[in-house]
């Protein structure tokens, strides 16, 4: 079954929260990966392998450029699962 | 017509590498020195890519002067003669001249001549491709001892203000000797090519440069893209070339990665699940990324800071533009 909204959210600040210890709580739509929670490509990259394999989705590499914020992450992956 | 059934040649039944040499670039470069043009900071660069310094040559030194060298400090460690060597094989992608090829300049300087002498380009995977050629070589008859260098003056094709990797990039040659083995030394090698030539390239071909229509040449990566396949993708032909040579990475005493970034070597090295008893080669923060050279001039440094590893099992894998990459099992000298 599809996963919510929360639940994508939660479970993407856990894989956030390994790759860069950010505090789950800060993980929030709006932010933006790189000027909020400054978080670098090479860890964005690992955290969307990582997601990859939670959500049971495939995120393409030219499809990563266009995550910019957590919601953008949040929505595609939305997408994705259906 | 009479068919006369044509001779072919085998020869020993194993290969192995005898020794490794090194040359590096003569001028420590620290990350203060390049952080201007790409308006960045010493904290910047460590954090992303764990390199402090690199190595570069000065203007007058070439690849070929490095991989001279690199060949006769393999050479004096391996106890060989230049004139046992009948195959020459040197990786580069940064030689400044087209022809004649940089390895038949090394044979000539080294007195190596009349070996075998051929260019391999491959990339940062190019070290790789020639110990699975130089192995086939020796074990088919057509060579007994061999030199394979990786070498490159990456620094004439940097461009200072790139952030994508010019500043990781550094000047040196590793070079191993190859010879016959009783017992079997070089595992299978598990390569190939993934189609994304535009992933690493340069920035223009060299007519469009005479023409006017761009400026020099420089090296270029999508690094984000690069670093997801060197793990994962990258990940798998490793555990293939382990696989293939019939060992699990319990049985290794060192792993040799292409030196490209330490946290494509950091997360490398949990996805494989490498026991605390491997040996990570780290040669990478200060001597920058150099391309063909990286796993020899690693290797090189292993056995010098870590004697005992000798006669251990390393796994090599080199991966770079092409996309290309080759690992294999190797029995360290």
């Amino acid at each position: 079954m599809a996963l919510s909204t929360e639940e994508i959210l939660a479970g993407l600040a856990e894989l956030i929260t390994d790759e860069t210890g950010i505090a789950a709580d800060a993980v929030q739509l709006d932010k933006s990966f790189t000027d909020d929670l400054d978080i670098d490509s090479i860890s964005m990259m690992t955290i969307v392998v990582n997601a990859e394999d939670k959500f049971g989705v495939k995120i393409p590499d030219d499809e990563v450029k266009n995550l910019k914020t957590v919601g953008d992450a949040v929505s595609y992956i939305e997408k994705a699962q259906a | 017509m009479t068919e006369t059934t044509l001779r072919v040649k085998t020869g020993s039944p194993y290969a192995r590498i005898l020794s490794y040499g090194a040359a590096r670039g003569e001028h420590l470069v620290p990350n203060e020195d390049i952080v201007g043009p790409i308006d960045s900071s010493d904290e910047w660069i460590r954090q992303r890519t764990g390199v402090v310094t690199r190595r570069r040559a000065g203007k007058d030194t070439t690849a070929i002067d490095l991989a001279e060298q690199a060949a006769r400090d393999a050479l004096e460690r391996a106890g060989i003669t230049a004139e046992q060597v009948d195959l020459v094989i040197v990786a580069t992608v940064s030689n400044e001249q087209r022809t004649p090829g940089i390895s038949a300049f090394v044979a000539e300087r080294i007195g190596a001549t009349p070996a075998a002498a051929f260019d391999t380009g491959a990339a940062c995977a190019g070290f790789a491709y020639g110990i699975a050629q130089a192995d086939a070589l020796i074990r088919t008859g057509s060579a007994h001892y061999a030199i394979v260098i990786g070498a490159e003056k990456l620094s004439e094709f940097i461009d200072p203000s790139d952030r994508s990797i010019s500043f990781l990039l550094g000047d040196g040659a590793g070079a191993a000797v190859l010879g016959p083995s009783e017992e079997p030394a070089i595992g299978p090698t598990v390569w190939g090519t993934d189609g994304r030539p535009e992933a690493i390239g340069m920035t223009a071909s060299f007519t469009e440069f005479r023409d006017g229509r761009a400026g020099w040449p420089t090296i270029r990566q999508d690094g984000p893209s690069v670093f997801r396949w060197a793990v994962w993708e990258m990940v798998k032909v490793a555990r293939a070339a382990l696989e293939e040579a019939g060992v699990t990475s319990a049985d290794l005493a060192a792993f040799i990665p292409h030196q490209a970034n330490t946290r494509i070597i950091d997360e490398f090295a949990k996805q494989l699940g490498l026991p605390e008893t491997v040996t990570i080669a780290r040669d990478i923060v200060d001597m920058g990324n150099t391309s063909a050279a990286s796993v020899p001039l690693a290797a090189a440094r292993l056995l010098e800071e870590h004697p005992e590893l000798s006669g251990g099992l390393a796994l090599q894998i080199g991966f770079g533009a092409g996309l290309v990459f080759a690992a294999q099992v190797v029995r360290l000298p």
